[in-house]
């Protein structure tokens, strides 16, 4: 950064009256705090420019590509359920990240507290297998809340009590979750006979949830909107809505009205990990059937682009995670062109990066200097 | 231009908004001199330091440097010109080294060579040798004590060859043992040549180490003496103001009530282990007001938190409507009838993002009126709202307009119409009236006494001694942590309140 305009940023003046005339300085605007809600759409646009500079740059028409991608997500049955499908986790995990953004609580370790969710439901299948399906499911999802809730206690309780940040610890403990499950894959729940495939036996009947028709569409939908539906009413209508409320626009004043901060952080954090322990279970229950290595392909990680997208509004994440189910599912379909399928990771990157440029930049104002 | 004065501040004027910080204000130093800037809180010794440092541009006035007009506008102009300010919150980098944070921003070539740090440690710590300002320079800020912060930051501005040295309340954040050093090091600048100013509100520190005094008071200059033609009495009565006529106002006397707050032999820590209130113990009866008279850092803040069940007491007794506090626990507070309206409305007492509504509901959401079975009542929680801001004339858009947008005294209003809606049997007020316009003042004033009326009691804790001696039945002056002194309305004037507030006289009897 140049020395002008770090003079600029921190709203000074220092140029000689000569070449005031002309200038311009950005300073921070006290009265603006949140980025108008254009901004997001403003972010997708201009990610998208970007990564067709280097779609372009591989030889490869963007036009075409984006065009391809939108149909592959979203212009068949198949790729609108699939995208769906993908839609499911992101919107479980984003709901349980964007609980504990609210209260200020950043919580990045949705993608093991999945892992977890998924690992202890699929423990119900090995421990419990003739169990039949209006036990088992029910047993799974319980088993799941419990474990993702563990995983965001780990975070929380370190961070309550000792003031241990809980950006190391739940970034840490997705490290532990992930290690874990390729122990249990790897050895003591591999399928005997599967070939070597680091994976336990396929669940049976009473242990997936129901899908829609032929489809990969399962119950995991009704599930995550259920917990969207929740949420918002409980943000809303309820008194620990409220204090939550209380708590993300101003923690010194809800002390001062008598909420427990530490109590709240510590059973956010249970519900934010709870919520993508159900979307663990949901995806090894609905989709894959089984637990098998590299369950998720970062689900927990996206998740935090799409609280942040949707600015932790309940519509809002139900958007961002089709779009990003329908970005994932949308790099499949140009791999046929050629391109990779990272592409759509490429340009979740780069709206996040345009999403998060934009909000600094809407803190600022242009002033003349004078 | 008479040469005398090597820096001359003249008719400055400083406005925040509608709010006259600076009122036509002359100061000027001689060189060489120690110049104190003496008045309380409020009185604006910051904000004219402020200008001198090109923190703040005055709105109106002229600055004099060796007879030349200067115009400040940033702090980089104000080092070019010399001025070098010590701030009372420390401007450090805390990961940085000492050494690392004085040469900060210093312009060399590109390519500094091997030698380029430990030579510049070597300067430092010649320059922090010469002044007795003895530091570690190697080591990083966040393991050097306050004490030490502090002597890194003189010597930053020693370093930048600074001719004027502004230190902004130095002693507030250091041990006696520490202030002695400060003042010796003050000494020696003062031989050197070098011009100190130093705004405080400590008196028989400015009897001990200042040259000239410059008092102020409420945004004016009230007067510069010479050391050697004043005392501290006489500075104690410029610094709080001539007794003009009490507005002894009469009011009903009625028979004292019950008693309804007993606090006693109360010892509060504070933060860094400093004991906040020492063996405090007071009472106050239903239907009073009690005005906490002092000067900031006293123990003011910690008496209203610890009344607020904000932070916890070592020793003694809280007895409020018969029965005893047990542990600090801000529900408790609140449901026993304790109202705590906080000395920052928009840091505590406010959330700014949210609206009317939810501002409100904070003390009460969890009353049956409020919510039942853990569900807002929301429609009737809307129209107790809309009642509210009309019958406290809150001027709002709307309910749901951020209440970070409206206007102080509108903010004001809206806390207070939360915490007198709940009929609060005690309101212990902090500064209720900080940042308000007259008008918007005289309303909160009202209001204060219109709980009186009902019956009610008020602990105002305040720093506009006018406030405290308009509105109290009974005044306690705090200073350090114990009550100096407590007097009653008819007995009350400025010099006296004044006096015990700069710890000046001891309590004759000890109160109650």
């Amino acid at each position: 950064m140049s020395e002008r305009s770090a003079a600029a940023l921190i709203g000074e003046q220092e140029t000689p009256a000569a070449r005031r005339r002309f200038s311009f300085r950005l300073e921070i605007d006290p009265a603006r705090k949140e980025s108008p809600w254009w901004m997001t759409i403003v972010s997708v646009v201009l990610a998208l420019l970007l990564c067709a500079v280097f779609i372009a740059a591989n030889g490869k028409n963007p036009v075409e590509v984006y065009g391809k991608m939108l149909r592959g997500a979203f212009g068949s049955e198949f790729g609108i359920t699939e995208t769906l499908v993908k839609a499911i986790p992101l919107l479980l995990c984003g709901l349980g990240v964007s609980i504990a953004y609210r209260i200020s609580v950043w919580n990045i370790g949705a993608e093991g507290q999945f892992v977890a969710g998924a690992i202890a439901a699929t423990a119900v299948t090995i421990y419990f297998p003739g169990l039949p399906f209006y036990a088992s499911i029910p047993l799974m999802i319980v088993f799941a809340i419990a474990a993702g809730g563990i995983w965001g206690a780990l975070t929380a309780i370190p961070k309550t009590y000792f003031q241990v940040n809980e950006l190391i610890t739940s970034l840490m403990l997705n490290y532990v979750a992930l290690l874990a499950l390729d122990y249990v894959v790897f050895d003591p729940w591999r399928d005997p006979k599967g070939f070597n495939f680091p994976g336990t036996p396929m669940f049976t009947e009473a242990q997936t949830l129901p899908v829609m028709g032929d489809t990969r569409l399962h119950f995991g939908l009704v599930i995550a909107l259920a917990a969207v539906a929740l949420y918002a009413f409980m943000i809303r209508y309820t008194r620990w809505g409220y204090e939550l409320r209380l708590i993300g626009a101003n923690p010194e004043a809800a002390k001062h009205a008598g909420i427990n901060l530490k109590r709240n952080i510590l059973i956010v954090m249970i519900v934010s990990g709870a919520l993508a322990g159900i979307a663990g279970m949901s995806e090894v229950s609905g989709v894959a059937h089984r637990l098998m290595y590299g369950i998720s392909p970062g689900y927990g990680y996206t998740a935090i682009i799409v609280a942040w997208i949707a600015k932790l509004h309940p519509l809002g994440l139900v958007a961002a995670s089709v779009l990003f189910g329908g970005l994932i599912v949308g790099g499949y379909s140009v791999q046929t062109l050629g391109l990779p399928s990272s592409i759509s990771t490429m340009l979740q990157g780069a709206i996040l990066f345009f999403l998060i440029a934009g909000n600094m930049a809407a803190k600022f104002r242009l002033r003349r200097n004078g | 231009m008479a040469e005398t004065y090597s820096l001359e501040m003249k008719r400055i004027v400083k406005r925040f908004g509608s709010v006259l910080a600076s009122d036509h204000v002359d100061f000027a130093c001689k060189p060489g001199e120690i110049h104190a800037l003496l008045g309380e809180n409020g009185a604006g010794k910051s904000t004219i330091m402020c200008m001198l440092s090109g923190v703040y541009r005055p709105t109106s006035g002229e600055i004099y440097i060796h007879g030349q007009k200067v115009r400040i506008r940033s702090p980089k102009e104000a080092a070019r010109l010399g001025i070098g300010m010590v701030f009372q919150n420390f401007r450090l980098v805390q990961t940085l080294t000492a050494a690392e944070n004085i040469v900060l921003g210093e312009k060399s070539a590109f390519w500094r060579g091997p030698n380029w740090m430990r030579r510049k440690q070597e300067e430092i710590a010649a320059i922090a040798e010469r002044f007795g300002l003895a530091f570690p320079v190697d080591r990083p800020i966040w393991q050097l004590s306050v004490g030490e912060q502090q002597r890194v930051e003189i010597v930053k501005t020693l370093y930048r060859g600074a001719e004027f040295i502004i230190l902004d309340e130095p002693t507030s954040v250091l041990t006696p043992g520490e202030a002695e050093q400060l003042f010796a090091t003050l000494a020696q600048m003062k031989a050197e040549g070098k011009t100190v100013i130093l705004t405080t509100h400590k008196l028989k520190e400015v009897m001990a180490v200042a040259d000239r005094i410059s008092v102020m008071r409420k945004g004016r200059m009230m007067q510069t003496i010479d050391r050697a033609d004043t005392n501290e009495k006489a500075l104690a009565r410029l610094m709080v103001g001539k007794d003009i006529a009490p507005v002894a106002r009469q009011r009903d006397r009625r028979p004292r009530g019950d008693v309804l707050l007993d606090v006693r032999h109360l010892d509060v820590y504070a933060e860094h282990g400093r004991k906040a209130l020492d063996d405090l113990s007071f009472q106050v009866r239903a239907g009073e007001i009690v005005g906490v008279a002092g000067v900031a850092g006293n123990g003011q803040k910690e008496l209203a938190e610890v009344l607020g069940g904000l932070i916890p007491w070592k020793k003694g007794s809280i007895v409020f409507n018969g029965k005893e506090f047990k542990t600090a626990s801000v529900r408790a507070a609140i449901e026993a009838g304790i109202s705590h309206v906080p000395e920052n409305r928009m840091k505590s007492g406010l959330a700014g993002s949210l609206g009317a509504v939810d501002n409100l509901l904070a003390k009460t959401y969890r009353s049956p009126e409020r919510s039942k079975y853990g569900f807002l009542l929301t429609g009737s929680n809307r129209r107790w709202s809309q009642q509210l801001v009309e019958r406290f004339d809150v001027k709002t858009p709307s309910l749901d307009t951020p209440v970070g947008q409206l206007s102080g005294g509108n903010q004001q209003k809206l806390l207070l119409a939360r915490e007198i809606d709940r009929q609060p049997l005690l309101m212990v007020a902090v500064h209720p009236t900080q940042g308000l316009d007259v008008g918007a003042a005289e309303g909160v004033h009202r209001l204060l006494n219109e709980l009186r009326g009902a019956s009610k009691s008020v602990l105002l804790i305040s720093e506009d001694l006018d406030e405290i001696m308009q509105l109290s039945d009974r005044i306690l002056v705090l200073y350090n942590g114990r009550i100096a002194a407590e007097i009653g309305r008819e007995d009350a004037d400025r010099e006296t309140i004044g006096m015990y507030m700069a710890g000046l006289q001891r309590a004759k009897e000890e109160a109650v």
